[in-house]
């Protein structure tokens, strides 16, 4: 086509169209069959790694929460003891407790520091961009590697890193991660450093669809900085803000890997979520049946969090 | 977008450049040469942020390459350059956790980017009985991460049901539950959907068969999802943790994450081995950040907005 266009090759004439392949017209009825089957084919691999990874694993969890599984002396049914003895065990309510903090805090933590963060670094300056894209490392950090990290700034000697930076500001030593009453707090704070950034760039993006006239024809009628905020800013971030909330909690009441490195649940437990203690009793203690029902409980809070937030967005849209 | 902005952007200028870049932005800072006090407050303010997000890391680079025996001697300055850290950490199998890491996260991105590509371009692109009930089975699959089927995927991936093969300490063990990703392949079909029909139809008409059209005109076309499916990929592959953690039957097998734990306290550098490890687990992760940045933002607005 080009050479043609060109000129470069003279010998060779307009293609036409492209003759058929060989071989017998398609019937249609082998036309729609073809395309009914071959999405199906080009999903296979998807829907079987989904099948045989999650959907497989998931009912056998479901399945084990209603067995005492023991290894050798063969399954034994005992009906819904397992989630009877959830609501009595006092570890899995504190559990339970430690994760509606940690997600809540966590959650609320992240997006009033990514607020901050976005009105401070919002602009077009290419200094700017510098300052964003560096606070923004911790996101794409592995959270491994950032809970080691922390654990080492958290050193509860006098000479720690953190204890060395808060005694110029006149502060004692704290214990950190040793103090079974600050503990979740400390933990909490990794998440907040971690997630911040992230609520940052959602909210930069949210900010920039906003209008900049109506920023300025508020401030001819007078509207101050602070009601600005409250009437321009963030009405216009309602809707992202909204899924962001939802999606950083869920995250939190399934957090595991930050917890377990930085202290394992521990100190006395004051620090132990849902996940670490289903990970104790399943791969420790081996209690398979009553770990998957603990499982199956914080599959079904996380269920009933998304259900009720969608439903919450339907209903507001509809009024 | 653009267009509308930019005229009155231009018409304010002219009258007051203060103006124009007062209402540039929510906080409406003040900014410049004639305003030392805001812009020195600004300044502050910049280094406060890149002190407290970026410190704890630039921490982990001098570390790396410092001689600090203990956790009390952390810091942002380097006191006496060494390799001795790496040395002690190579003994302690960095070596082998990270070729154990990127040959995870090389197959399992092989094998998550293709089965994306296909599963995506069957839902945007084609119409056919059970299309919602497919889509529903795959993003539901977001509501069911490793976390919540920790258990009963151990036991699975011990005894593959109607298989009978064990996967637990194999590669192919850490890497097959990571071939499906639900987000990837919801993000990935969004991009398809903005293709024009009228260029499929024309190649049709042509001639052309089902899988030239995927892979002549469907996958060059989204070049853009392409992109952030392969670098969330990776991010979402080499930050993994429990997964290996439950896979693995011996530490030699472990990846980057879960066996930094194995470093760290040693008797000869300290906390030393520990945060060399580190700096090897987050080099990647950095320079993929950085090459792809404009990718990987776009990826994070669609990812949140739509999912």
């Amino acid at each position: 086509m080009t050479a043609a266009a060109t000129g470069l090759d003279p010998t060779r004439s307009d293609p036409g169209p492209p003759p058929r392949p060989p071989g017998p017209v398609p019937s249609v009825r082998r036309v729609r069959l073809r395309r009914a089957v071959l999405p199906w084919l080009f999903l296979s691999p998807a829907l079987l790694l989904f099948l045989y990874f999650k959907y497989l694993p998931m009912a056998k969890g479901i399945n084990l929460s209603f067995y005492k599984v023991q290894p050798f002396l063969g399954d034994q049914w005992v009906g819904l003891d397992n989630y009877a003895r959830i609501l009595d065990e006092e570890s899995f309510r504190r559990a339970l407790g430690h994760t509606v903090v940690y997600a809540a805090a966590q959650t609320a933590g992240a997006i009033l520091v990514g607020f901050v963060l976005a009105l401070l670094l919002e602009g077009r300056a290419r200094h700017l961009w510098f300052v964003r894209s560096a606070a923004f490392l911790p996101v794409v950090a592995a959270v491994a590697v950032v809970a080691e990290v922390w654990r080492l700034l958290y050193f509860p000697g006098s000479e720690g890193m953190l204890n060395s930076l808060l005694s110029w500001f006149g502060s004692d030593a704290q214990r950190f991660l040793d103090d079974p009453d600050q503990a979740l707090g400390w933990v909490i704070v990794v998440g907040i450093w971690k997630n911040a950034p992230y609520d940052m760039m959602i909210v930069l993006a949210g900010l920039a669809s906003i209008d900049r006239q109506l920023y300025e024809s508020a401030a001819l009628d007078g509207a101050g900085l602070v009601r600005r905020l409250r009437h321009v800013t963030l009405p216009a971030l309602r809707p992202v803000v909204t899924i962001l909330l939802t999606l950083a909690a869920i995250r939190g009441m399934r957090v595991f890997t930050e917890v377990y490195i930085l202290t394992g649940g521990g100190p006395a437990g004051s620090t132990d979520v849902l996940m670490t203690r289903i990970y104790d009793l399943g791969f420790r203690a081996n209690d398979l049946g009553f770990a998957s029902a603990c499982s199956v409980v914080l599959f079904l809070l996380t269920l009933v969090l998304t259900g009720g937030v969608t439903w919450y967005r339907r209903r507001k849209e509809l009024s | 977008m653009t267009a509308p902005r930019t005229a009155p952007r231009a018409a304010s200028r002219t009258a007051s450049r203060t103006a124009s870049a007062r209402y540039d932005t929510a906080l409406g800072w003040g900014w410049g040469r004639d305003r030392p006090l805001a812009s020195t407050t600004r300044l502050a303010l910049y280094a406060l942020v890149l002190l407290v997000f970026c410190g704890p890391l630039l921490a982990v680079l001098t570390g790396a390459f410092d001689r600090t025996p203990d956790p009390s001697q952390m810091s942002l300055i380097p006191r006496q350059l060494t390799l001795r850290n790496f040395e002690i950490a190579g003994e302690r199998g960095l070596w082998t956790y990270l070729r154990n890491s990127l040959l995870i996260t090389g197959s399992a991105l092989l094998l998550q980017v293709s089965v994306t590509v296909f599963a995506a371009y069957a839902l945007a692109r084609h119409r056919f009985r059970g299309q919602a009930l497919a889509l529903m089975v795959i993003l539901a699959t977001m509501m069911l991460p490793e976390e919540v089927i920790a258990i009963p995927l151990s036991l699975v991936l011990g005894d593959l049901p109607g298989l009978g093969i064990s996967l637990r300490g194999t590669l192919l063990g850490m890497v097959l539950p990571m071939g499906g990703w639900g987000f990837s392949i919801f993000v990935l079909s969004e991009f398809m959907k903005e293709i024009p029909l009228e260029l499929e139809e024309a190649a049709r008409v042509d001639g052309a068969g089902e899988l030239r059209i995927f892979g002549q005109i469907i996958l060059p076309l989204c070049k853009p999802g392409l992109g952030v499916v392969v670098i969330f990929g990776f991010n979402m592959i080499w930050d993994q943790y429990l997964l290996p953690l439950i896979v693995a039957t011996s530490p030699d097998q472990y990846p980057l994450t879960v066996g930094l734990q194995l470093m760290r306290s040693v008797p000869e550098v300290g906390i030393g081995a520990l945060l060399a490890g580190a700096l090897v687990a987050l080099v990647p992760s950095v320079i993929v950040y950085l090459a792809f940045q404009r990718t990987f933002l776009s990826g994070l607005t669609t990812g949140a907005v739509k999912g």
